[in-house]
């Protein structure tokens, strides 16, 4: 599905991947874990094109992505959920769910979809989206890029700064896209959210990828996250 | 007895006043024009445009040369000259906008100390092309028509209300294409976060050198609609430069309605100031204003203050 293999990419001068290489299929969540810093954001940024890979190939079944331009990237059915929403402040629910619609050329049936998946954004469609509140923002950058129907999804710590009852419909959300089609990569910093939806964790540190290790064989064995994050 | 025989002042005469605001508002119309062009670079691409004036001077020349191959060389009459160079004119202006944003910004990588410097070097190179191919003199484009409007003083210009009216219109398409389409759709998102706006499939480079085509087509074709009212002449970049800048900085950078509303003010001040007293008196108080403003707001009278 999406395969990575010796990227190596830089922030002007300063390298900050080297050689990473991973591997997600349909159905199936793979999880970035590694401390701050390590490069799982630089990851999930060089997929997307925002940073260039210097060296290596990105495929998708198949098609190497690495040389497209960046905004050609979404229109091959990536989605992405940054860190932070990054949502258009300024523009209301309906116009950021448009862009989502628009990058792929979706329509009204998708956005309905959307707009069941997550009940709250239907009473705030004209609201601006930079007024909603810390949960809302999150649902709505991630019925965003929902809309691009993505066959494979990076979600940048998608629980960050999120009440409990969030976290869970996030996480609900996120378990009820692994039964489709859809290839996750999860970046997340809360251990326990990671162990309870990952089929796989990848172990990120220095820009390097060091294991990637089954979510089932982590839970019995949590001494490995200790080794790369530091916390158990 | 007079009343206003005890004010401090004499009050000026109704009709030098009258001259005065119907000049300014032709001012401000073609002011608010240029400055929009500006405050769209800025506002969108974070470019502080020091070539503008360039620009405007470039679709005042080239209306010149259009009018006087249609009227002098194929003997058209001027109306289809004029008509012409409105069209055209701002077209190829736009399109060195564009090159020139492909060859220079995009390398620079819309860098803004960098962007400066850069536009610094295109307006020199601009204006020498100008006095190379065009040379120093100042020459005259005919109105596409010519009729007076009688007012209770005298008779005015019919042509300079109808670029009143023409600008008022451009604006108007500019705010719709802005506010109601797809395409000012996609530029509001690039202005608000182009690196997420790429991530949903805008292309910013192509947004990018429509926009700086637009804010230098919005140039070249005030510079046409002004041209027959003032001569077309290698160096007259700078005043409207000056002026926008005034303008952007005064409505608050990037915001079209400060934009707007600054334009009418500074176009019908320095209208009313020139005409009742000097030109130089005007652009003193304008140049003041904005240092009052810089110092006071300096994120302008509509600008969103920096976080």
């Amino acid at each position: 599905m999406l395969t990575l293999s010796n990227i190596d990419a830089f922030y002007g001068n300063v390298q900050v991947l080297r050689g990473m290489a991973m591997e997600v299929q349909r159905g199936e969540i793979l999880c970035l874990l590694g401390r701050n810093g390590a490069g799982k954001t630089t990851t999930l940024k060089t997929i997307m094109g925002l940073v260039q890979a210097r060296t290596g190939s990105i495929t998708l079944d198949g098609d190497d992505i690495a040389t497209l331009p960046a905004h050609e990237i979404p229109k091959r059915g990536i989605g992405y959920v940054p860190q932070g929403r990054r949502l258009f402040a300024e523009m209301t629910v309906a116009e950021n769910l448009e862009i989502g619609l628009m990058t792929r050329g979706k329509g009204r049936k998708v956005r309905e979809r959307m707009l069941d998946l997550f009940p709250v954004l239907r009473d705030r469609l004209k609201q601006v989206s930079g007024t909603l509140s810390g949960g809302e923002q999150q649902m709505l950058a991630m019925a965003r890029a929902l809309c691009l129907e993505p066959s494979v999804l990076l979600l940048d710590e998608p629980t960050e700064g999120l009440q409990p009852s969030m976290i869970a419909l996030i996480r609900d959300v996120v378990t009820e896209l692994r039964g489709g089609d859809t290839a996750i990569i999860l970046v997340e910093q809360r251990v326990d959210a990671v162990l309870s939806i990952a089929d796989r964790v990848l172990f990120i540190e220095n820009g390097t990828p060091r294991e990637a290790v089954d979510a089932d064989e982590l839970r019995k064995e949590p001494a490995l996250v200790q080794r790369y994050v530091g916390i158990a | 007895m007079d009343l206003l025989s005890y004010l401090p002042f004499t009050l000026p005469h109704p009709a030098l006043l009258l001259a005065g605001v119907l000049e300014g508002t032709v001012l401000a119309a073609v002011l608010a024009l240029t400055a929009l062009g500006l405050s769209i670079v800025f506002g969108i691409m974070r470019v502080v445009n020091v070539a503008h004036g360039e620009f405007y001077m470039l679709g005042a020349v080239l209306a010149w040369f259009i009018t006087h191959t249609i009227t002098g060389a194929v003997g058209g009459p001027p109306w289809l000259g004029f008509a012409v160079a409105l069209i055209v004119a701002p077209l190829i202006v736009a399109a060195i906008a564009a090159t020139t944003d492909w060859l220079i910004l995009k390398r620079l990588n819309y860098d803004p100390e960098a962007t400066i410097v850069a536009t610094i070097g295109i307006l020199y190179i601009l204006q020498q092309l100008a006095l190379t191919f065009y040379g120093p003199d100042a020459r005259p484009v005919e109105a596409p028509f010519d009729f007076r409007v009688q007012t209770p003083y005298f008779g005015y210009s019919g042509y300079k209300l109808c670029v009143v009216g023409a600008a008022i219109l451009l604006m108007l398409v500019v705010w719709l294409v802005l506010t109601r389409t797809k395409i000012g759709f996609v530029m509001r998102a690039t202005q608000y976060d182009s690196e997420t706006a790429q991530a949903f499939g805008i292309p910013v480079d192509k947004v990018y050198a429509g926009v700086f085509a637009l804010g230098a087509g919005l140039a070249a074709i005030g510079a046409v609609l002004i041209v027959p009212i003032q001569q077309a002449h290698y160096l007259m970049g700078g005043d409207p430069l000056l002026l926008s800048f005034i303008v952007v900085i005064l409505g608050g950078l990037g915001s079209l309605k400060g934009t707007l509303v600054a334009a009418i003010f500074i176009g019908l001040s320095d209208g009313i100031i020139s005409t009742l007293y000097e030109p130089t008196l005007a652009k003193i108080l304008a140049t003041l204003l904005v240092a009052m403003v810089l110092v006071f707001r300096p994120q302008g009278l509509f600008g969103a203050r920096a976080a």
